[in-house]
């Protein structure tokens, strides 16, 4: 029942999947440039206007969400069709409300001059104080909802395929093998982590879709009260859960690639089922540490959010990053640029996790929270993980197994090397309290930003690399 | 203060991370083995760990919620604490008074008038010493004693439009008369 069907991929889903990863190499990289343009602002190396530096600010958070989201489910609907029958019309249908909700989003912030941030906290779309106007801010929510809708409709896709494959959910989870005596084999990974990330991105696309809906309505009929704190639960939700379920997605490369090198084999162990099954309710759960310094949340949610926050920490560590670096270990592997961009993937979610885990303590976050050092774990484990594993994902489709260039070893290292440098310089702002989302910095603060540039700016030319590597190999991809 | 702290224990752990990691890559590459040993034997191991972590996250969890911020927004006020309603609004911090003597304990009363605000309050060496979101419709409590004397900083820190980064004002800690009469004293004694 696990096994890999390997049916052949048709001309259409070959396309559909390498066009989600071509528009995503590019776009990663325009929005890297982007995140650069705002640390050489603060930098003081280049002037920009706070609107502009806002606006941008908006798209490049937007942008590296939605694109993720995309990448992410590239990878995992390439091998998830290997074991359940997905539908190819969807996938492009996605794609196409994917670029429809990309076209509002951009319309609204480079036209409307939308730069509410891509939280979009309720009420600030309605409070441009003339930086935008009410059709800018609806045209970035109309984009994000079209997003979430082109991405609903493609996990119900897969809720379909896996419970016609397997009879429901629980199975997709392998509950029956986890709990009990399951009968043969219990799903293969890409199974279980695809109906974990279908589970929780149904929900935080519909709770995201909710708020839209809340926020789009008072946009035009103010007097339609909308409470500030319940608006804010259903975004932090929304948006804790779909930018988590990106890596969820992507670390199905891991899962499926790693084991081809290391000659040994990644099965859904009791243990892997847990793991999975806890992650699946600790990311839906996890969302109050957002709000630890709303005060007037009730103590319980926030103490939970800590709590849960810290036992976030296990399957990815102790389960997922272990499980990695057992399979690894004495395997007589041969490193490449696609089996050293996972191993460095997996070392980049489990070395950013743990200031993401202590910035989650109350204690902590009341003097971190929204400052510089939330974007430094958000950044090491995007930059050097996700992204890393989206880029591994890439050479392994473009077929550079085992080929690895000059120009890949180069580039390799600098992204790691340059990824970690500027992720730790968000860090180091952070532990000297410099503020998050500022346009302009103290004279006393610009050092780091300056400092933090140069890292950029080498992050941003290892991607180029990655990307251009990615986008002349498309003719030749190997795709089974 | 508390920064150094977070930013040891977060090095030290990122540290042993990225040992561990390096220590299996340069590993990864050396003549195979057989799997099963090294599957029993990390099992083993990450059994102990697991327990190990679970007995921390037990300790951590109790000793770090014994002293919460939320106290004075649930209403356990410090005795003779000074109360300063502020409200934020787009780009400004309206405050019922905008000075304190040292050493007595501030009760920031924060709400917001149009979007969300969160009141960062940064001492004079421009570090952060609390924060609480304000907010349309609600108010949280911040209790601090400010004991140092000097200009302390009110920043925005909640994302809240274009000149959000200029949403700053500043909250004068003056001397304490008690210390004040004391220092004057022990001048004269010394004379």
């Amino acid at each position: 029942m696990s096994e890999a069907t390997l049916s052949p991929l048709s001309a259409s889903a070959r396309a559909g999947v390498l066009t989600y990863l071509a528009i995503s190499a590019l776009v990663f990289v325009l929005m890297m440039a982007l995140g650069l343009l705002m640390r050489i602002g603060q930098a003081d190396w280049l002037w920009m206007p706070p609107d502009i530096f806002y606006q941008v600010m908006t798209a490049h958070g937007a942008g590296m969400v939605g694109i993720s989201g995309l990448a992410g489910s590239a990878v995992m609907w390439y091998f998830l069709r290997r074991y359940v029958d997905l539908t190819v019309g969807i996938l492009w249908t996605n794609l196409a409300l994917f670029l429809l909700g990309v076209v509002l989003i951009l319309g609204g912030i480079f036209l409307g001059g939308f730069g509410g941030a891509w939280t979009f906290l309720f009420p600030l779309p309605s409070h441009g104080m003339g930086a935008w106007s009410n059709v800018g801010a609806a045209c970035y929510l109309l984009g994000l909802m079209s997003i979430g809708v082109g991405f609903l409709l493609l996990y119900l896709d897969v809720a379909r395929a896996i419970i016609g494959k397997y009879g429901s959910l629980a199975k997709g989870l392998g509950w029956p093998h986890l709990f009990g005596r399951g009968e043969g084999e219990p799903p293969p990974p890409t199974v279980v982590a695809s109906t974990m990330v279908l589970i929780i991105n149904t929900a935080g696309i519909t709770a995201g879709a909710v708020v839209l809906v809340l926020i789009l309505v008072n946009l035009f009929v103010p007097t339609f009260a909308v409470d500030a704190l319940l608006t804010k639960n259903l975004t932090y939700f929304f948006g804790h859960v779909f930018i988590n379920a990106t890596i969820y997605q992507a670390v199905i490369a891991v899962y499926e690639i790693l084991p081809t090198y290391t000659k040994r084999a990644w099965p859904s162990s009791r243990v892997f089922l847990a793991a999975w099954t806890a992650s699946t309710i600790m990311v839906m759960s996890v969302y109050p540490h957002h709000l630890l310094m709303d005060f007037v949340m009730p103590t319980w949610a926030l103490i939970l959010g800590q709590v849960i926050s810290y036992m976030s920490g296990i399957p990815i560590l102790i389960v997922t990053a272990y499980n990695a670096l057992t399979n690894v270990y004495r395997s007589g592997m041969r490193w490449d640029i696609v089996s050293g961009l996972l191993f460095l993937s997996i070392f980049g979610w489990g070395v950013g996790i743990i200031p993401a885990i202590i910035d989650a303590m109350i204690a902590v976050n009341n003097v971190m929270h929204n400052t510089m050092w939330v974007p430094g774990h958000v950044h090491t484990y995007l930059i050097v993980g996700l992204v890393a594993m989206l880029f591994g994902f890439m050479y392994h489709v473009a077929g550079q197994n085992g080929t690895t260039k000059m120009i890949d070893k180069v580039a390799f290292w600098v992204y790691a090397a340059a990824g970690m440098a500027f992720s730790f310089m968000f860090l180091l702002s952070g532990y000297v309290s410099i503020p998050r989302r500022f346009a302009e910095h103290f004279p006393e603060w610009v050092e780091y930003s300056a400092t933090s540039s140069i890292f950029a700016v080498l992050v941003v030319l290892a991607a180029a690399v990655f990307a251009v590597r990615f986008l002349t190999s498309l003719k030749t991809a190997r795709m089974a | 203060m508390i920064q150094e702290s977070i930013m040891l224990v977060t090095v030290v752990l990122m540290a042993v991370v990225t040992g561990v990691f390096v220590f299996i890559a340069v590993n990864a590459g050396k003549e195979s083995v057989d799997y099963g040993p090294v599957q029993a034997k990390a099992f083993g191991i990450r059994t102990a760990l697991f327990w190990v972590v679970i007995v921390a996250g037990v300790l951590i969890t109790v000793i770090t919620t014994l002293d919460l911020p939320y106290a004075a927004t649930r209403g356990d006020v410090a005795e003779g604490a000074v109360k300063v309603q502020v409200e934020g609004r787009q780009w400004l911090w309206n405050l019922s008074q905008d000075s304190v003597a040292a050493d007595e304990t501030v009760l920031f009363e924060v709400t917001a008038g149009d979007v969300n605000h969160g009141l960062g309050v940064y001492g004079p060496n421009m570090r952060l010493l609390g924060q609480t979101q304000a907010m349309p419709g609600y108010v949280n409590s911040l209790q601090l004693t400010l004991r140092e004397p000097g200009t302390y900083k009110l920043l925005c820190l909640e994302y809240c439009g274009t000149a959000h980064h200029a949403m700053i004002s500043n909250f004068e800690v003056t001397t304490h008369p008690e210390h004040a009469a004391a220092a004057n004293t022990q001048g004269r004694d010394g004379a």
